[in-house]
């Protein structure tokens, strides 16, 4: 039976986890803004200017984790511009998404032709190394999976519990939620719901840098311009499955990694070669679409989700 | 800061802030090809005179136009009530696939039967395409905007399938295209001799049919009010699923004729390039019509002439080609920004 072979390899546990951390921080990223009260399509695009940055500072010779800090302030920077137009002016939070979206992968091929005019195929730098944990990365089918990965994905599992925490057990957690629930009630309480609101989304964008970063600085060591290829809308179809919630939203995207590391082993057994690779190349897509069909029923959706806010309307 | 809302914005507020903001736009551009170490001045007329500056360069920026009126319209009317269709890429490629399908001997019609009959059959997959969605939408909540966005990826699978499969030109020496479309097939030139097909003719009178439906007809009044207020049309007797679906069925089908009118007029057949984002850019070129068809044509024009100017700016100075994509993406942020303060200004405290 080829399912439950690959479903007892280590490998395919392994990929699982590697394949949902980019997800798990740009989850947790849009998660964070749409709890404020903010739809960040940016997502995809700033996953892109992170995946570039954080790759070109380690090529030009800055450290790793320094790699990670650029692909996290590129990610804020365009999370400023997209909190500014959409919070204090309030404009459509969809066209702004799309155009910083737009505007944040034309300005990582426009940077990557600026800084590599005659290259064909992009240089590689070294990747996040596995980092295994002396002792745990023996269990069997668990070791490898959770305790052989790279410091990133370590990071991206801290991240879920202190998103969870800050979001549930803190005050700024409280009037974060607040802000994406009842406005007018963060006011009351003498707090600013502009600046509430644009510091998640300028959080929130540079966990999607860091998610970018991932691709480039850990799974792969070079940068493609098709390589986010919508894993960003999936990010926003995974914080619907969750139903706003950090911990929810990041078994989400460990189970759709795990249907992705499935259809990739699929495809190289005998009966998946009879099926066209694309069929299983679509699968993340349909899976996502599928997530928002099951769980749109019971929505938990941010009451002021999209909601502009001005002081002294009502 | 809180904004204030003007009731009788001024001429000059009207005018000057969507000046300001191509002006920011320029300036942005010119920093860019300062960084490229170009002179920017040289850069920008590069633009201009690749975009428009002898006949060759005119005709490419119409054909180049001529996708992005048809999805600027769809964008155009969708948004105009409310309903995010981001999906206009995949729409296209079905327009496309159908295009293929009928064009390539399946059907045994003269030229003008054929034409007219692949163009309604194209809309029709278009339609369809969105379909799914709206209906997912207006039936179970489903929020459209991500749902268009991921079947992009989907139709783009099921192309690059087909053209590996059933619709591979045996002949194509392995390549996956499709095989060529029969001559009837073909949209004609509208001057012989000159590269610029009836596509084009038919994307100027579609948006002129818009512009009809929206404001000559009950369809059109029901999609601005849905778009304005649902809540309220829905207390108001509309039926606003209805609607939705109406206007999605439109949409989608304008989307479609982008992929007809590339197969059937400029290409011939059908490839995984045949759109390079002709979708995504179409939510341009409707942002900076203001949604008004008639204006989407105008934003088509600037749109594709920045492309192809930028393209053979490119070769001649070295500034990377993407600078169009910057460019376009600037001026959609900083439009919308300045339409926003034509009616409201900033009050510091």
């Amino acid at each position: 039976m080829d399912i439950l072979d690959i479903l007892l390899s280590a490998s395919f546990w392994a990929a699982t986890v590697r394949i949902a951390s980019p997800l798990i921080f740009a989850t947790l990223g849009e998660l964070i803004c749409e709890r404020a009260g903010v739809l960040n399509l940016g997502i995809e695009g700033i996953m892109v200017i992170g995946a570039f940055a954080g790759w070109m500072a380690v090529y030009l010779g800055t450290g790793l984790w320094a790699g990670v800090a650029v692909a996290m302030l590129a990610g804020m920077l365009f999370g400023l511009l997209h909190a500014t137009l959409t919070v204090p002016f309030g404009l459509s939070q969809h066209v702004v998404g799309l155009g910083i979206t737009l505007l944040a992968t034309a300005t990582a091929s426009f940077a990557y032709r600026l800084s590599l005019p005659e290259v064909t195929s992009p240089p590689k730098i070294e990747p996040f190394q596995p980092l295994e944990i002396p002792g745990l990365s023996q269990i069997p089918l668990l070791g490898p999976a959770l305790f052989s990965q790279t410091a990133l994905t370590y990071l991206a599992f801290v991240l879920i519990v202190v998103v969870s925490v800050v979001l549930y057990r803190t005050p700024l957690g409280l009037a974060l939620r607040a802000a994406g629930e009842n406005p007018a009630s963060v006011e009351a309480q003498g707090l600013s719901v502009t600046a509430i609101r644009m510091g998640a989304v300028i959080v929130g964008s540079g966990l999607m840098g860091v998610g970018g970063a991932f691709l480039t600085m850990s799974a792969f060591s070079s940068f493609f311009f098709e390589m986010v290829n919508g894993r960003g809308w999936i990010c926003i179809a995974l914080v619907v499955f969750g139903a706003w919630r950090p911990g929810k939203a990041a078994l989400g995207a460990l189970l759709f990694a795990a249907f992705d590391a499935l259809q990739v082993r699929l495809q190289q057994t005998p009966m998946g070669a009879l099926i066209p690779y694309q069929v299983f190349l679509m699968v993340p897509y349909v899976l996502s679409i599928l997530a928002l069909v099951l769980m749109s029923r019971r929505a938990e959706v941010p009451a002021a989700l999209m909601v502009p806010f001005n002081k002294g309307e009502r | 800061m809180r904004l204030e809302p003007i009731p009788n914005p001024s001429a000059l507020r009207r005018v000057g802030l969507p000046a300001g903001a191509l002006a920011l736009t320029v300036l942005i551009a010119s920093l860019l090809a300062l960084l490229a170490g170009a002179n920017p001045f040289a850069t920008l007329g590069l633009i201009l005179k690749g975009a428009a500056g002898s006949r060759f360069a005119l005709l490419e920026t119409l054909n180049r136009a001529t996708p992005l009126i048809f999805t600027g319209l769809a964008v155009a009317v969708a948004f105009r009530a409310k309903l995010w269709n981001i999906g206009a890429e995949a729409q296209l490629y079905a327009g496309a696939v159908v295009t293929v399908l009928l064009g390539t001997g399946a059907l045994p019609l003269p030229s003008v039967f054929l034409v007219p009959v692949i163009a309604a059959a194209a809309m029709l997959a278009g339609a369809l395409v969105l379909l799914g969605p709206v209906l997912l939408k207006t039936r179970a909540g489903v929020d459209e905007v991500v749902t268009t966005l991921l079947f992009n990826f989907i139709m783009l699978l099921a192309v690059s399938w087909l053209l590996e499969g059933p619709l591979k030109d045996p002949m194509g020496m392995g390549w996956p295209k499709s095989p060529a479309l029969e001559k009837a097939a073909r949209l004609p030139r509208i001057v012989e001799g000159l590269r610029l097909h009836w596509g084009f003719g038919l994307a100027i009178l579609s948006a002129i049919a818009v512009r009809v439906i929206q404001t000559r007809t009950t369809l059109g009044y029901e999609m601005r009010a849905v778009g304005l207020n649902a809540e309220a049309a829905r207390f108001a007797g509309i039926p606003v699923g209805r609607v939705m679906v109406k206007t999605a069925l439109l949409s989608g089908g304008l989307a479609a004729l982008a992929g007809f009118s590339e197969v059937a007029g400029l290409k011939g057949n059908l490839t995984l390039d045949l759109s390079p984002g002709f979708g995504y850019t179409g939510i341009i070129v409707a942002m900076l019509a203001l949604l008004n068809p008639l204006g989407v044509v105008v934003s088509a024009l600037f749109v594709a002439g920045v492309f192809v100017g930028a393209d053979s700016m490119s070769r001649a100075a070295g500034v990377p080609t993407y600078i169009a994509d910057i460019l376009l993406a600037t001026a959609l942020l900083t439009m919308v920004l300045a339409l926003r303060l034509t009616t409201a200004r900033i009050r510091w405290r």
